[in-house]
């Protein structure tokens, strides 16, 4: 067990490093790289710009300051956006609540719906039931989630008027749950398409092949309900491997939150990326593109852990 | 567990047919499957035939303005699926869009495809710290959200066709480069590849006559769902304001400004998306129905 989890560990160090040589070389791929902020200062000659890129290490060799660089991250310091020179973590960590809430709350749901919808059509495999939920996810993974946005807004906020169109609370009105709870129904449903069409078929191959095995046909035979069987036998043991589906849907998750938070105007993680790009703040687009890298491996991390806690049959080599 | 109640049919107990199923239950499937892949193909090949001759048939150009008829709906008067806010005609702007769309679809999916088969044949076929050296770096390639670093790669980058089409690719071979991997490791291994080494083959014949034949249907596969996934990723740059630039249409960029007029000119906003989704849906069936039809052994889980 120890042995595992210290090996699963030092593969996701060996990829963190990796993902950070990726990140730093798109840090020089940027125009001007990492000067790029200094040479637009008026008035500043190239002997300043020179002096400067020698008291950033710029003239070191890239090996060196990849390591200079990669020092910096790992103390906390993922430098300054240019926008307003607030430090990138702290700003990335002041808009991760409002994105986590509409994660959280989509996978909620997700798992819920996709968890049922699968089982359906796992137990009435190729009944009309099942073929409508496996075409109904086959278009729920085909529909680009900015226009899923725009009919749900169209339908339930322009025709019927029901809910907000956008953003997280109404503007001056005291916070209250009932407000959140009415921002926040729309996004949700609109990120829950992206993951519950996945979710439900997995579930159902999940389910389908717990179904087949022996020990299902034997707690049948011991004359136990339909129900006792489904729900003790069956689903437990077909969610299992859901736990490393869950771990491998955080990066759909994180991309259809930007696309779900533009549309809505969230103010979240998502919503900053694609306004920093439209800044061109590149420390600021380098951080949220490095965290979430994290973000994702820790997802898949955390995902082969708990598979591991969770099934005892795991063979630990 | 109270997903799980509801799911169970009270009283009455698992059916026969979720262990073996029916005769009907098997023709069904048969035509079910077939029909879906069918209406994919069928789909697609309505859409690219539209969007290749269509725009000749409609007498106004992309950019054609007619001021007296902005904001016309659809079915009312002299446009057929109405005007935008500057009296374009939206059929003709759909169908140019959709060969802008389709057209980096396409392209992206041969290249990715193209790079996917290289990296994920050289990992398989020498293994060894290379092979693992190009699989991790798939890996960390793929801990980035495809989204996220397709708009990174698109801020370092002058948006236009050719571009788009790069940044798209670089960001959907990953997937290709896994299964050819997986498939050519485990090919290398069999009697066949074997023997055609020990008769002294090059390394390039085996890979190309021996191996390459091997895993065509799974890379066919994967090409089909790929193009899907490409017009998607550029239609979601694209609306973003990052992708293929106005006045050159494409489905995402005609989306782009279509949320302001959702009040007044809905169908500028349903449209589009409607026919993205009608694209994607259509090369995600025809992929699926692909697999089916090339990969027998698949049958049994599904």
């Amino acid at each position: 067990m120890i042995r595992f989890v210290v090996r699963r560990l030092a593969q996701s160090l060996l990829l963190l490093v990796l993902v950070s040589m990726i990140g730093f070389a798109l840090v020089h791929l940027a125009p001007g790289g990492p000067l790029a902020q200094f040479a637009l200062t008026p008035g500043m000659s190239q002997a300043a710009l020179n002096q400067i890129a020698h008291q950033m290490g710029l003239d070191q060799p890239l090996p060196l300051q990849y390591v200079g660089w990669a020092g910096h991250l790992i103390r906390g310091d993922w430098g300054h956006s240019y926008r307003d020179q607030q430090p990138v973590l702290s700003i990335i960590a002041s808009h991760l609540g409002a994105t986590l809430e509409l994660m959280l709350s989509s996978t909620v749901l997700s798992v819920l719906v996709g968890t049922w919808v699968g089982v359906l059509g796992a137990i009435r495999r190729y009944s009309w039931a099942d073929y409508t939920a496996t075409i109904g996810a086959m278009i729920g993974l085909s529909i680009p989630t900015f226009w899923f946005g725009l009919v749900v807004i169209y339908l339930f906020a322009v025709r019927l008027a029901w809910l907000p169109a956008g953003n997280i609370g109404s503007p001056g009105a005291p916070a209250s749950l009932l407000d959140s709870v009415r921002h926040l129904i729309l996004p949700c449903l609109v990120l829950t398409l992206v993951t519950v069409a996945n979710w439900s078929r997995y579930m159902r191959a999940s389910m389908l092949e717990v179904i087949n095995q022996d020990f299902m046909r034997t707690a049948r035979a011991k004359g136990l309900a339909a129900r006792t069987v489904l729900i003790h036998h069956a689903l437990r043991n077909a969610l299992l491997p859901m736990i490393t589906v869950a771990g491998l849907q955080v990066p759909t998750l994180l991309g259809g939150a930007l696309v779900t938070e533009t549309v809505f105007t969230w103010p979240g993680m998502g919503r900053l990326f694609l306004d920093s790009i439209g800044y061109r703040d590149y420390p600021m687009v380098m951080g949220l593109l490095l965290f979430s890298a994290i973000l994702v491996l820790l997802g898949n991390l955390l995902a082969d852990l708990l598979y591991v806690v969770a099934d005892p049959r795991i063979s630990l080599r | 567990m109270s997903a799980a109640s509801t799911a169970a049919p009270k009283g009455t107990p698992l059916r026969a047919e979720t262990l073996a199923p029916r005769p009907q239950r098997r023709a069904l499937r048969r035509f079910m499957r077939h029909r879906l892949a069918l209406f994919g193909l069928a789909s697609l090949v309505f859409l690219v035939i539209a969007c290749a001759v269509g725009p000749l048939l409609v007498p106004y150009g992309a950019l054609t303005i007619d001021l007296r008829h902005r904001f016309q709906p659809p079915f009312a008067g002299p446009h057929l699926l109405g005007s935008d806010q500057l009296g374009r005609d939206l059929l003709v702007r759909l169908l140019l869009a959709g060969r802008i769309s389709l057209t980096v679809g396409f392209a992206a999916m041969g290249i990715s495809t193209a790079v996917g088969l290289v990296v994920g044949m050289l990992a398989g076929f020498y293994g060894g710290v290379v092979g693992a050296a190009l699989m991790r770096f798939v890996d960390a390639v793929l801990c980035f959200p495809s989204i996220f670093l397709l708009l990174t790669l698109a801020a370092l980058v002058s948006p236009d066709v050719l571009t788009i089409t790069l940044i798209v690719a670089l960001t959907a071979w990953m997937e290709v480069a896994r299964v050819v991997e997986g498939q050519v490791r485990s090919l290398r291994q069999r009697d066949f590849a074997v023997a055609v080494e020990a008769i002294g083959a090059s390394d390039s014949y085996l890979m190309l006559n021996e191996l390459l034949p091997n895993i065509a249907a799974p890379v066919v596969v994967a090409a089909t769902l790929n193009v899907a996934r490409a017009i998607l990723l550029e239609s979601y740059v694209s609306y973003l304001g990052y992708g293929i630039q106005p006045p050159t249409p494409s489905w995402g960029n005609m989306l782009n400004n279509a949320q302001e007029y959702l009040t007044s000119a809905p169908w500028l906003a349903l449209l589009p998306g409607a026919v993205i989704t009608l694209a994607v849906t259509g090369f995600n069936f025809a992929g699926d129905g692909l697999r089916d039809a090339l990969d027998p052994r698949l049958e049994s889980n599904r």
